[in-house]
């Protein structure tokens, strides 16, 4: 409460530089939403006043803006009063893969893993004819299987509930991959991508930014070779404030992410409802990946 | 025919350690498993193995600890064969793991009490040190150097560390199974009789194993010991490789009746797969039906130690069919289209750098047997115990 005070306060004091941030950025504010500029980071858009239907009707650069705008607000809670969730809206994925593409690029992805595939399933017959496509992240399950297994305790669930890997721990026993019920953990073999070519590509050599540390992959030997990887929400991002790179980077605003402990999120509000499901349910892994249909 | 055999075995040796030297080299990128068979030949080979040490070490014990005559000559023999699959088990899952060289942290931070993996572990560890302890034991009293109060005192040591091997050896062997068995999303490994079949199937194939060396190694074949003590082990392993298919008819009956595809798609794959010759050909009609019929109708010791070599052999097959077609079901509908990779298939067939790995562990295996038997004289009859 004292917070929200503060932030008022804040505001309120710094309208003045605002209203020339809010001019220039005037046309990306939805007349309909109640949406207050703040120009200390960058733009940021708070207090969403409208109805829900509102926010996810409106222009999805705006709920980005919002969602970011949450972020840094959880970012500012301890870690362990945070809880990151993720919901895809089915009606909106048209499974253009720009999630999956994006992801590997973010984590600089070796050939045969990808962190977020997109399920594509034609649904009836000929000429009642359906197709859904399910972007397919880590769960993030609350009751991790894949966590207990880990014969030297390599993957836990940090605070913020995001299951992570210690690469320098991981014996790369794969025990993990066979207990996760959505075969979300993928191992890293060391191939690249333009192996066997006369040169090997620069892309290959990228490092990958995971864990908020430099993973070069000079051999095939040196980690994350030989490890287990997952989808982490890009926790490296998350952690600088910034949205995971497949929500940022979906063009059809599918994706919402956010802290589910906040009751002002996006994603608080978005999870709320009756159209919400989540992948196998009946397990009670608990998954924070939440889907809309 | 020594001959023969010496080329073979070398010509394996070799071309098994230009396997190991590719998986040195560069790592699993040679490998034919992938992200959704996440297993493949090297498992099915570690569990294969732990299960003849195990077997074997359980016959064992019908020596040091219940001191049953018959088996005096053959403790050791026992033993030693115990050991070497043992060795060739770890080389196994060695092999197969992603950081070999922090293979040492299941020791240093172990997941404890959660991990199933962490107390298989840690269990055939103690066994591994038991088994190398009580062959020492064994060793030394036999020696004949150690006489009166001392040898009766080694003679009580080993019966103390052969009788906690009973427990530790049926533990560890049953964490084997159960590793598969608590993986709940896994509906063809989470059974509650995963870890008795893994038993059972243990009992089955390690006296087999013994069986066949007994029957083609034991140097005077003339002995009426040689004739009467194959009867025996045929007997132990007809009733072990029968009460294995009754569990096996169990596991597959009880999934197959009413199951749902989810249920019993590992099983089907199984039966009705790409592979199913491996389940109806190697292992029904080569490693049960034959191998019953010869030891249900024939008493020729060499006829008994063909049967059990069928039994050994074709029980790899065995235990191909629980690792892999338990991961050649997709645990997400439409995941199997969802990103196109050879890593992403849900298919799986060992590669040539596999087998090769395959055959330097056996060929190891093999040549360490060998050596201990040439140096030991295992194959030779006289009194190992004044039981």
């Amino acid at each position: 409460m004292e917070e929200k005070t503060n932030a008022r306060r804040d505001f309120l004091s710094k309208l003045g530089m605002g209203v020339v941030a809010g001019a220039v950025l005037s046309p990306l504010v939805s007349s309909a939403s109640k949406l207050l500029l703040n120009n200390e980071e960058g733009v940021e858009i708070k207090n969403f006043e409208g109805k829900l239907e509102d926010l996810l009707g409106g222009d999805f650069e705006n709920i980005k803006l919002k969602m970011q705008d949450d972020l840094r607000r959880a970012l500012k809670k301890p870690m362990k009063e945070r809880r990151w969730g993720m919901a895809i809206d089915l009606r909106k994925c048209i499974g253009c893969n720009a999630c999956t593409v994006a992801c590997i690029s973010e984590n600089a992805l070796p050939p045969g893993i990808v962190y977020r595939p997109v399920i594509k399933e034609e649904i009836g017959t000929y000429p009642n004819v359906t197709k859904r496509n399910l972007p397919k992240p880590c769960m993030q399950c609350d009751e991790p299987p894949c966590v207990d297994v880990c014969p030297v305790s390599a993957t836990w669930k940090r605070e913020d509930g995001i299951v992570v890997i210690d690469y320098k721990a991981c014996i790369g026993c794969r025990y993990c991959m066979t207990a996760c019920p959505y075969e979300h953990r993928m191992f890293d073999y060391g191939e690249k991508y333009s192996e066997g070519l006369p040169r090997l590509a620069e892309y290959d050599n990228r490092p990958s930014f995971e864990y908020g540390k430099i993973w070069e992959r000079p051999d095939k030997h040196s980690s994350p070779v030989g490890n287990v990887r997952k989808c982490t929400f890009c926790a490296h991002r998350l952690d600088q404030g910034l949205l995971p790179q497949c929500v940022t980077t979906c063009i059809g605003g599918a994706n919402y992410f956010g802290d589910l402990n906040d009751p002002d999120a996006v994603i608080t509000k978005i999870v709320n409802k009756l159209n919400v499901f989540r992948l196998k349910e009946e397990m009670g892994t608990q998954p924070k990946v939440f889907y809309l249909t | 025919m020594k001959k023969i055999f010496y080329v073979l075995w070398a010509v394996a040796f070799i071309l098994g350690s230009v396997g190991v030297a590719q998986r040195l080299m560069y790592g699993h990128e040679l490998a034919a498993y992938g992200n959704r068979v996440v297993w493949g030949l090297w498992v099915a080979m570690y569990i294969y193995f732990i299960g003849l040490s195990a077997g074997a070490f359980l016959l064992s014990s019908l020596v040091y600890v219940f001191k049953i005559e018959l088996f005096e000559k053959v403790g050791k023999l026992a033993l030693i064969t115990a050991l070497v699959t043992l060795i060739c088990a770890l080389l196994s899952i060695w092999l197969d793991l992603g950081h070999m060289w922090r293979a040492y942290e299941v020791i240093t931070r172990p997941n404890l009490p959660h991990s199933m993996m962490a107390w298989m572990i840690w269990l055939y560890s103690a066994y591994l040190l038991l088994l190398v302890f009580e062959t020492l034991l064994a060793f030394r009293i036999e020696s004949g150097k150690y006489v009166g109060e001392q040898l009766a005192s080694y003679q009580k040591k080993l019966q103390l560390l052969a009788s906690i091997g009973i427990p530790l050896a049926i533990a560890f062997h049953g964490g084997v199974g159960a590793l598969f068995g608590v993986i709940a999303s896994n509906p063809m490994w989470h059974s509650a009789l995963t870890p008795i079949f893994f038993l059972v199937g243990a009992v089955a194939s390690g006296s087999a194993l013994f069986t066949m060396i007994f029957a083609f190694f034991w140097e005077n074949k003339e002995s009426e010991y040689y004739k009467s003590m194959l009867q025996v082990l045929a007997k132990i392993v007809l009733v072990a490789v029968l009460f294995d298919l009754l569990l096996e008819w169990a596991e597959l009956s009880i999934a197959l009746w009413m199951g749902t595809p989810e249920h019993t798609s590992g099983f089907r794959e199984m039966l009705f797969g790409n592979y199913w010759f491996v389940f109806w050909l190697f292992h029904l009609l080569l490693g049960v039906a034959v191998p019953v019929f010869i030891l249900l109708t024939k008493k020729d010791p060499i006829k008994i130690g063909i049967a059990s070599l069928l039994v050994v052999f074709t029980f790899i097959g065995v235990r191909l069919n629980i690792v892999i077609p338990g991961l050649v079901a997709e645990k997400v509908h439409g995941q199997a289209m969802a990103y196109i990779h050879p890593r992403l298939a849900y298919h799986y067939f060992p590669s040539l750098m596999e087998w090769l790995v395959g055959l330097f562990i056996v060929a190891f295996g093999i040549g360490l047997f060998y050596l201990g038997n040439k140096y030991f004289k295992l194959t030779k009859e006289h009194n190992t115990l004044n039981a």
